[in-house]
């Protein structure tokens, strides 16, 4: 096991690399010239080609990019053109909105979706199956901003509830923190809702036409014990897939969830960045993201071998 | 029992307390998030808008577009103004305390003038600067100028605000690193946090001129504690929180959601800048057919500005066609010489392209998409044009590829441009010098580069008139001049109100922005 995930953590070193190369490549082949953007209205050619050289864009690309894997290498991220800080300094400070809502929306989705999906498959074919499935479709269906607009109207401006936008880190206190963060996990977790319990009821429904259910059923096992004991373990290893992908896709979904909620977290740094080509914000947060993206799923690939005793690596 | 009702009294005491602290906060979403503190290395409104918090001016325009002294106490002028004295004001001290110098004063103007094209001009007259005593310094001039005392109350972008001499001897395209200024706010560096907010709070020591506020100019007395700018990239949310009272004001509302606004009875809408904005649509004149006169002259018969108003700010309150290559409303405004243009005459537009001998290659127009404010401008222009007798390719993009591209001056097939739309804050092209876009010096010129050495001459001529009547005559002539060469072409003058809650006054009629003189109770 120990040689498995230290084989797969060294295969992280190529990915990540292959990802840096790529984004690096990818945004100086994007039109865009932060040096116009931070020069203004009025500037002449002379005074962009100052700020360029200043920034060091006039260099050839590929010095460019040894400047930039060279300081990679010792673990400095650069400074931002923009907020003339160290992008290690910005994304610190922007971790922890990021996570809170990541974990709340997880959260919530995985407590809401599982029981959900269990009961859709016990219940196949009656109402309660069709009303969750039908919730499902609509969780797939509307966009992110829709949801959180109409859940901002109903429980911050007309019931007056929640707050309307804005976060409180948890060292401002716990409850301030937490009413301002149901609304915006809320908003996120629908979707995930939708997929984690959709998958859920698909695996428990194949899992409850195999032979040890009837098994168990005929040694007179109770309902609530086969069916979270016996099929729901049995049917995790695609939902702990769904999960770690849903995961994952969190990291698009915060993006716009932070926006409408003026979270000021990953999401809403990765878009300033990328509005004002802030080429090595963009390069940290990107690699950053990947970094994750990797490490769940190998988080996800032993997680496997809890649920399934066969699985060995 | 006794000190159960002594707790109480405490109690009751500190709450009290938290309340008028409260009070004292204001939380405002302004127009964007401030990402950068240097007002001179950059000419981004919200950073001009952060200047005026924590910096002062030497002087300032008042609410009539007069320039009046502020950090200045007195000066005098020789009688051959050539040679300038200015003394400061008694008490101007710096944030950290130590007293604002001559020396800091030179320096910041130093730097304000090698980025800002007015400054840039004006050191063309100035021959030297030197610190007289503690408190005065001189100015001596090769020539007369009407342009140092305008230049040095510049109300925008880039404004020349005051820094101490450490600060300001940064080379002007690196960002400073330490934001000291001596305005009537400070900020608190330790709360700012780019992307959720901006924390400024009440410089105990600041000592406002005695007279009453006025526009820029007057006693900047700051009547709140402390003020947070809070970043909230949605403009939907941001009145949101304004009608759930989370906030107090909103900057610039978007003109979709004023009717939402208006319809609470606890929200105020400001017309705190009547000269407003101004629509500019502006050619690349390196690149055929914009290279050629006459071509550009026809897009002046071809567009209307009612039509781009209309589909952009659509509340006539809040918009005003204005024929006048100077702001409508200001002293060289003037529609002299501007008959029959921008009346969408299509006939004439066709005409004069056939003189012109147009061979009706497409022209790019730039298109951004992500900024409300520009969005529909693209499409009216698009048509107007092709009703005009042009072929029009609009090529729509996010903003920032626009400003990319604008200045590039490469052949429109490899990835140039002809046409792009913006918008320019009024105070920022109050005259020929100041508008960056009747600067006709070929290659030094802003992006578009025209090219016409007449136009420079008027320019100069301009800059070297300190006659308020025959700098008038100067305008009338360069708005003469513009006729023929068109550098660019106005589609129109609006304005963006305040919307705040009622519980605030005293916002002040004013080129930018300012929350001194801004009481909440």
């Amino acid at each position: 096991m120990l040689g498995y995930i230290l084989r797969r953590l060294l295969a992280t070193i190529p990915v990540l690399l292959i990802v840096a190369v790529l984004v690096f490549l990818m945004l100086r082949l994007t039109p865009g010239d932060p040096a116009a953007v931070i020069a203004g209205d009025n500037a002449t050619s002379e005074q962009i080609a100052l700020i360029r050289n200043r920034l060091g864009l006039d260099k050839p690309i590929l010095t460019q990019f040894a400047i930039w894997a060279g300081n990679l290498a010792q673990g400095n991220l650069g400074e931002s053109f923009f907020f003339k800080k160290p992008i290690g300094e910005l994304i610190a400070g922007r971790i922890e909105p990021t996570l809170s809502l990541a974990f709340a929306t997880m959260l919530i989705a995985i407590c809401v979706a599982i029981p959900l999906g269990v009961l859709a498959a016990y219940k196949h074919g009656s109402w309660i199956d069709r009303i969750v499935m039908g919730f499902s479709v609509l969780g797939f269906s509307v966009p992110v901003f829709v949801i959180g607009y109409a859940l901002i109207y109903i429980f911050a401006i007309t019931l007056g509830w929640f707050p309307v936008q804005g976060y409180q880190p948890l060292s401002g206190g716990f409850g301030g923190f937490v009413q301002r963060l149901v609304l915006p996990a809320v908003t996120l977790s629908v979707i995930y809702i939708a997929l984690i319990a959709r998958m859920t009821r698909a695996s428990v429904l194949e899992v409850l036409n195999e032979d040890y259910i009837r098994t168990a059923r005929a040694k007179g096992q109770v309902e609530r014990k086969i069916l979270f004991r016996h099929a729901l373990k049995n049917a995790a290893v695609p939902i702990v897939t769904v999960v770690g992908i849903g995961i994952a896709l969190l990291i698009g979904g915060v993006v716009v969830t932070e926006s409408v909620y003026s979270i000021p977290g990953l999401g809403r740094l990765t878009v300033d960045a990328v509005l004002a080509r802030d080429y090595p914000t963009i390069q940290a947060v990107i690699l950053l993201f990947s970094g994750v993206y990797v490490g769940i799923n190998l988080l996800i690939d032993l997680a496997y071998s809890l649920f399934d005793p066969r699985i060995r690596y | 029992m006794a000190w159960r009702l002594r707790s109480l009294v405490a109690a009751a005491a500190i709450v009290a307390g938290a309340s008028l602290t409260q009070a004292q906060t204001l939380k405002v979403v302004m127009h964007s998030d401030v990402k950068i503190v240097d007002p001179i290395w950059t000419t981004a409104y919200i950073v001009r808008n952060h200047g005026y918090m924590i910096y002062d001016t030497l002087f300032a325009m008042d609410e009539a577009g007069a320039i009046k002294p502020q950090m200045v106490d007195s000066f005098t002028e020789s009688p051959d103004k050539l040679t300038y004295k200015f003394t400061l004001r008694d008490g101007l001290t710096w944030h950290d305390g130590k007293p604002v110098t001559p020396e800091d004063c030179i320096a910041s103007i130093k730097r304000w003038s090698a980025k800002d094209p007015v400054g840039q001009k004006l050191m063309t007259f100035v021959d030297t600067m030197t610190a007289d005593d503690a408190k005065s310094f001189t100015v001596k001039l090769k020539s007369p100028t009407g342009l140092l005392i305008f230049g040095l109350g510049k109300p925008s972008s880039n404004v020349p605000f005051m820094m101490p001499e450490r600060v300001a001897k940064t080379d002007p395209n690196t960002q400073i690193s330490e934001f000291i200024g001596s305005g009537p706010f400070v900020l608190k560096q330790d709360e700012w946090k780019p992307g959720d907010k901006i924390v400024y709070t009440k410089f105990k020591d600041y000592k406002p001129r005695a007279e009453p506020a006025s526009g820029l100019a007057g006693g900047k007395v700051a009547k709140v504690d402390r003020i947070e700018w809070l970043a909230v990239a949605d403009q939907q949310q941001a009145v949101n929180a304004l009608l759930a009272g989370e906030i107090d004001m909103v900057e610039q509302p978007a003109f979709d959601l004023i009717p939402l606004v208006q319809s609470d009875s606890n929200i105020k809408l400001w017309n705190y800048n009547p000269l407003g904005l101004q629509y500019t649509l502006r050619f690349n004149h390196t690149q055929p057919p914009f290279d050629n006169p006459k071509v550009r002259q026809a897009v002046t018969y071809a567009l209307n500005q009612k039509d781009f108003l209309e589909a952009t700010i659509g509340n006539p309150e809040y918009y005003q066609v204005c024929k006048s290559m100077f702001v409508c409303g200001t002293p060289l405004s003037s529609e002299k010489g501007m008959e029959g243009l921008l009346e969408s005459n299509f006939k004439k537009s066709q005409e004069l392209l056939k003189e012109a001998g147009y061979d009706g290659k497409p022209i790019v127009l730039l298109h951004s998409t992500d900024l409300l404010a520009l969005t529909n401008l693209g499409p009216v222009a698009k048509q107007l044009l092709e009703k005009g007798g042009f072929k029009v390719d609009m090529q729509s993009s996010d903003w920032q590829t626009v400003v990319s591209r604008r200045v590039r001056k490469d052949p429109v097939d490899k990835g140039g441009w002809n046409v792009m739309q913006t918008s320019w804050v009024s105070a920022d092209i109050l005259n020929p010098v100041m508008a960056g876009f009747f600067n006709a010096s070929c290659d030094k010129a802003a992006f578009g580069w025209p090219c016409d050495e007449q136009m420079e001459k008027l320019r100069d001529d301009f800059a070297r008139e300190p006659d308020p009547a025959k700098q008038k005559a100067i305008a009338e002539a360069v708005q003469a001049r513009w006729r023929e060469v068109v550098t660019h072409v106005h589609l129109g003058q609006y304005k963006v109100p305040i919307a705040a809650r009622k519980n605030l006054s005293g916002i002040l009629t004013a080129p930018a922005p300012v929350f001194w003189n801004v009481e909440k109770k």
